[in-house]
């Protein structure tokens, strides 16, 4: 496939809030807020910056990616259908009986998913040992974490910090969606995380910080790794919850909910107004 | 082909963790892609016969199990086999949300060795005792649980752990215990082993209560009671055609572990029994409290894991037949 540069990317993540949202108005209710906020950077990912095969899903020397923040699940199977790793069709089944896809990712029911999520603070350890196991077969593969902002409030994040820097994991890249919402409020009223920028580097890692929005951003946060020869990095991607709904945009509420035909129609109206 | 023999040498009386880590070397000479992880506790579980030989296949994770265990699916999605090595309540305990959603949900290839099981912490406390680790595992779907009872099954059952596909814990102990197998033991995965013949009652048990449990036998036989002796090295899968033949052959059961009393192998056994043959089973085993501190075996002997109360649970059992 031919890479999607930045003004393709922005069309292509507009298409899949559109799918994306109507998968949730479907189902009912889903996480809407996570899945928007992180569509920009999950599009980018799939559409140039990770070496995947569609048709090869378990490709040894393939990059590996976890959505540690699991529950934006609706936006990560609507992109790996629009990949090819599977029918978009496929995708009408989403949070139905014996579906493959839930709100959170089965790596077994999923073609293209690297492990199974849902749960937080686990996908950065998993990443840590994936990292190690391919450094150690001498794979030049990276691994990517996508984790929530609220996500890192997990100890188990810091110990994971702690040992990718400890190792020198230069092949492991972290995604901070930081949409600045928790599911019970806004993040800083629920547990502070700033200064995030500090933490990350007290840590040994090497921090971007990038608005999540705009697709030359993504792209340039991941050309030239590792930042440091050594060191881990850390993107810090400063996004907006509900993104591209403008009536839900930043409310905390959106994290998980319904998704109602004037949402959509919402949604539709501002990717006109842009284009 | 590995032609070497998977036994370190003289291990009959050697401490059950030693033996471990003699053994856990001798793999890693037979499989290329097994690595070490550890949690500042390489030393202390005697994985470091392992570490010393394999250093560039040996992590330590410091005092981070939560990550340990993650990381171990990992590993496991990278095509090696991790050993994870540490206590057995932080691999149970601690770590037990990573043990089910990143291990056994997802079924990957990790070999969890919990050592310093049961009370062989003695001194160490409730906080270092692992007493909860059997019904915590045993409870995780695709996990398979092992407690070999001496150092031969020992080194056998992690043999045939790693060459297991899937999540395995094996409770390794820790100080020695009494030889009851040889060189030529035969493990497999969910058979159990017969120990003894007998028609009026079954004793089954697992790890540091098997030697007991046949010395319980001979006891029983100076009363003209024949116990039959099971050693169920596996408790998960369980030996259900053991135990229903022991059911139905003897008609009364007595199981002993080192363990609390809630979500062990009576209560596996009571279950099993309960659906297929229900026939009267005693439980010896720790009665739901934590067991303070002592030395090992008189820790033990307080909590009632004794050859005298398997008697008396094996008479009650004959009773209500």
């Amino acid at each position: 496939m031919e890479k999607l540069d930045a003004q393709q990317l922005t069309k292509k993540a507009n298409e899949l809030r559109v799918v994306c949202l109507d998968m949730i108005k479907e189902a009912g209710s889903g996480h809407v807020g996570g899945s928007l906020s992180a569509m920009d950077i999950l599009t980018a990912l799939y559409f140039n910056i990770l070496n995947v095969i569609p048709e090869n899903p378990n490709y040894r020397h393939r990059d590996r990616f976890i959505l540690s923040a699991g529950h934006k699940a609706a936006a990560y199977v609507a992109v790996l259908a629009a990949r090819g790793f599977y029918d978009m069709n496929l995708l009408k089944t989403f949070n139905k009986m014996d579906s493959p896809f839930g709100m959170h990712p089965d790596m077994h029911k999923i073609p293209g998913c690297d492990m199974s999520t849902g749960s937080l603070g686990h996908g950065l350890p998993v990443g840590v040992g994936m990292a190690l196991a391919l450094r150690m077969d001498g794979i030049k593969s990276k691994v990517v974490v996508l984790m929530g902002d609220g996500e890192i409030h997990e100890g188990s994040v810091w110990e994971a910090a702690m040992g990718a820097a400890h190792y020198n994991l230069d092949n492991i890249v972290a995604i901070v969606d930081y949409n600045k919402c928790c599911m019970d409020g806004p993040i800083e009223s629920i547990l502070n995380i700033e200064p995030i920028v500090d933490k990350w580097k007290c840590f040994g890692w090497s921090i971007r910080e990038i608005n999540g929005h705009k697709m030359e951003e993504i792209l340039t946060a991941f050309k030239n790794l590792p930042d440091q020869r050594g060191k881990p990095t850390v993107i810090i991607a400063d996004t907006i919850k509900g993104k591209g709904i403008p009536s839900v945009e930043g409310k905390y509420s959106s994290h998980y909910a319904v998704c109602s035909e004037d949402m959509l129609n919402e949604c539709k109206l501002q990717i006109d107004n842009e284009e | 082909m590995f032609k070497k023999s998977i036994f370190p040498k003289d291990i009959a009386g050697m401490e059950m963790r030693g033996v471990f880590g003699k053994a856990l070397a001798i793999q890693g000479e037979k499989h290329e892609n097994l690595v070490l992880l550890g949690a500042d506790a390489i030393e202390s579980t005697r994985a470091i016969d392992f570490a010393n030989k394999f250093p560039e296949r040996s992590f330590n994770f410091g005092i981070a199990e939560q990550e340990m265990l993650s990381a171990a699916a990992g590993f496991a999605l990278c095509g090696k086999i991790p050993v994870v090595a540490a206590y057995g309540f932080l691999i149970s305990l601690r770590s037990c949300e990573q043990v089910r959603t990143d291990i056994c949900y997802p079924n990957l290839n990790v070999k969890m060795v919990g050592t310093h099981t049961g009370l062989s912490m003695g001194p160490g406390g409730t906080t270092h005792h692992s007493t909860e680790d059997i019904a915590v595992m045993r409870s995780f779907a695709n996990m398979t649980v092992i407690a070999p009872a001496d150092p031969f099954e020992l080194v056998k059952a992690l043999d045939e752990a790693i060459l297991h596909p899937g999540p395995v814990y094996l409770r390794a102990g820790r100080g020695p215990m009494p030889t009851i197998f040889s060189d030529e033991i035969i493990f497999k995965i969910g058979q159990s082993h017969l120990l003894r013949e007998g028609k009026d009652v079954t004793l089954i048990a697992y790890g540091s209560m098997v030697a007991p449990a046949l010395e319980a036998g001979e006891i029983l036989l100076q009363n003209s009671i024949e116990a039959r002796i099971l050693n169920t090295g596996t408790i998960k899968p369980l030996d259900e055609k053991a135990i229903i033949s022991a059911a139905n052959e003897t008609g009364a059961i007595v199981t002993a572990e080192e363990h609390n009393i809630i979500g062990g192998l009576g209560e596996a056994v009571a279950a099993l029994t309960a659906r297929v043959k229900p026939v009267p089973v005693q439980m010896v085993a720790i009665n739901d409290t934590y067991c303070g501190i002592g030395p090992e075996e008189p820790l033990r002997q307080k909590h009632g894991l004794t050859i005298e109360n398997i008697v008396m649970a094996a008479k009650k059992a004959i009773a209500l037949k």
